[in-house]
């Protein structure tokens, strides 16, 4: 009999030496949740309650109001212009970065970084420095008749600002790791630089590049600051969904503005999800590469 | 001899460079070069006047007080919930890991009008605190709640990767050598991980000061008591106050690039430490 305990302390006894008692693990975790619950999940499921508090019918005709689909629209536009500039952006300074060595390569991806670190409204404010009335080019462009800030091209502008570092900075670890052997046996064996890029580098980044349009996509479409700034505000025209959310809060059209505003939340757990299955996929693929090795 | 790139047989540099560098300067660094310029037309003490202003030193001392003890709060509880994602395991642990993110990808406009009516006195949240005294929604501390979510993924996912890479040997040698679980952790574990720790509080924080969606709606917005330093800036720039806004950003741009130099130098602290543990 003793000969079946005596295992059984020992493996009881080793765990304790590396893991914490149940009651610290308990708490710890009860704690951590507590936290959580108060700052993110019920922060998350308020935006849909308030949203239907009113009934679904006042929700419906809050997303289906005018004002609210033609913000809908111009938001999708405006993430349909500038993700895929972002993402040709992205593909250029990866390939630049990783695929080659030159001075001052740190200082670009430190560049490249750059917007991350700027407030939104000053995101905003600059493009209103070159483009608005009193800004470098506002007499030229008032001369012949052109409108940026307080237009659609304003917002475009400012979106792609604050959106740029993201794809880039997906591709430029990823391509790093992955070396420059694969092209470099493409280009030996008479494959053209495009004809190498397509079959070679795009199958090789193509869930880096996916990941990256995904987080670029939901920041270009939830921006606030920087668009609020160059916006107007002008309604049916400038507006983007943010913007309307603003509007109809200010308003105290509250049910509306959380109706717009769960439209939102849906995008958010929509990128979240995508992602979540996108580094699933890569965790599954890295152990299948080491098992292979 | 071409001592600026090293040679290679990838074909497509100076297109690939030279599309990255158009780009970067007229979206980013000829617009950013604006607010300077702009700025230098203002003499020393014009620009000086302009930035010291009574409510313009109220809104650093808020928007900076605010940033940090939201940051300093995501801090303890970043590396809390970095930790029991880490090393322990409960139901709906994968759920709970991904909506981390949730505040990256939520528009801070969402986050500030859903944090207001919880945090209003007949909100959810607000309607406990309020017979407590406490005012969270149109004060000071309502800045402080929506900083704290805006910043609460950066220090969960940079301590994060760097606790599941410790080895487990060390803390196997720490046991044997009689230290008990809290001397592991506090002489152990936690020197691995400050400077993840310390890079999270300062991406948290820099986030924080520039941050304005979520905290128009929450701060009340009163001139000296609840008005933040970017809302400044818009109040400024809607009254064509140009010269004033235009020089009120270029101190929070100065103040994001010092930030950034920091950041960068404790990230090579971080990587230089967990390549050394």
């Amino acid at each position: 009999m003793s000969t079946i305990t005596f295992p059984v302390t020992t493996s009881a006894n080793k765990q304790h030496a590396t893991q914490e008692p149940a009651w610290v693990r308990r708490s710890l975790i009860g704690l951590a949740l507590v936290f959580l619950t108060l700052f993110l999940f019920i922060p998350l499921i308020s935006v849909f309650y308030e949203a239907f508090k009113k009934g679904v019918d006042v929700y419906l005709a809050a997303i289906t109001d005018p004002d609210a689909v033609s913000a809908i629209k111009l938001t999708l536009t405006v993430a349909a212009i500038a993700v895929p500039l972002n993402l040709v952006f992205g593909i250029a300074a990866a390939w630049a970065i990783a695929k080659f060595e030159f001075r001052g390569k740190n200082l670009l991806i430190t560049l490249i970084d750059l917007p991350f670190s700027v407030s939104p409204v000053v995101s905003g404010l600059i493009y209103v420095l070159v483009f608005g009335l009193q800004g470098w080019l506002g007499p030229w462009l008032a001369e012949h008749d052109i409108k940026i800030i307080f237009a659609v091209p304003g917002i475009v502008l400012a979106t792609i600002f604050v959106t740029v570092p993201f794809i880039a900075r997906e591709l430029i670890p990823l391509m790093q790791a992955q070396g420059t052997e694969e092209e470099e046996a493409a280009v030996v064996l008479g494959a053209s630089g495009w004809q190498t890029f397509y079959h070679v580098t795009i199958p090789n980044i193509k869930w880096g590049l996916l990941y990256g349009a995904i987080l670029c996509n939901a920041r270009a479409m939830g921006e606030f600051g920087a668009v609020s700034v160059v916006s107007g505000h002008i309604r049916g025209s400038t507006n983007t969904m943010p913007l309307h959310v603003e509007i109809l809060y200010n308003e105290y059209n509250f049910a509306a503005a959380f109706a717009v505003a769960s439209l939102l939340a849906l995008l958010a757990l929509v990128t979240l999800a995508l992602k979540t299955l996108i580094e699933f996929r890569n965790q599954q693929h890295q152990k299948e590469v080491t098992n292979e090795h | 001899m071409n001592t600026f790139k090293q040679h290679s047989i990838l074909p497509g540099f100076n297109l690939a460079l030279g599309f990255t560098l158009l780009y970067l300067s007229l979206i980013v660094l000829i617009p950013l070069s604006a607010a300077f310029i702009r700025t230098a037309e203002l003499t020393w003490p014009e620009f000086w006047s302009v930035v010291t202003t009574p409510r313009v030193i109220a809104s650093y001392r808020l928007t900076f007080g605010a940033s940090f003890a939201a940051a300093l709060v995501n801090a303890v509880f970043g590396l809390l919930v970095a930790w029991v994602l880490v090393r322990y395991h409960f139901p709906g642990k994968k759920l709970v890991d991904a909506l981390v993110d949730l505040p990256f990808a939520l528009p801070t406009a969402v986050a500030g009008i859903a944090l207001t009516a919880l945090y209003a006195g007949n909100g959810w949240i607000g309607q406990f605190l309020e017979p407590l005294g406490i005012k969270v929604a149109f004060t000071p501390l309502g800045i402080f709640v929506a900083l704290t979510f805006i910043g609460l993924p950066f220090v969960v996912r940079t301590v994060q990767p760097v606790l599941e890479d410790i080895e487990s040997e060390l803390e196997e040698a720490a046991a044997t050598l009689g230290a008990n679980r809290w001397q592991t952790f506090t002489k152990v574990i936690f020197p691995v991980l400050f400077p993840a720790l310390m890079t999270g509080f300062a991406l948290a924080f820099a986030r924080a000061i520039g941050e304005y969606g979520s905290v128009i709606f929450i701060a009340g917005n009163m001139p000296m008591v609840s008005e933040i330093t970017p809302l400044l800036i818009i109040t400024k720039l809607e009254q064509y106050d140009y010269a004033g806004a235009t020089a009120l950003s270029v101190v929070m741009l100065v103040i994001s690039f010092i930030l950034l130099l920091i950041i960068n130098l404790l990230q090579w602290w971080s990587r230089r430490r967990s390549i050394r543990a």
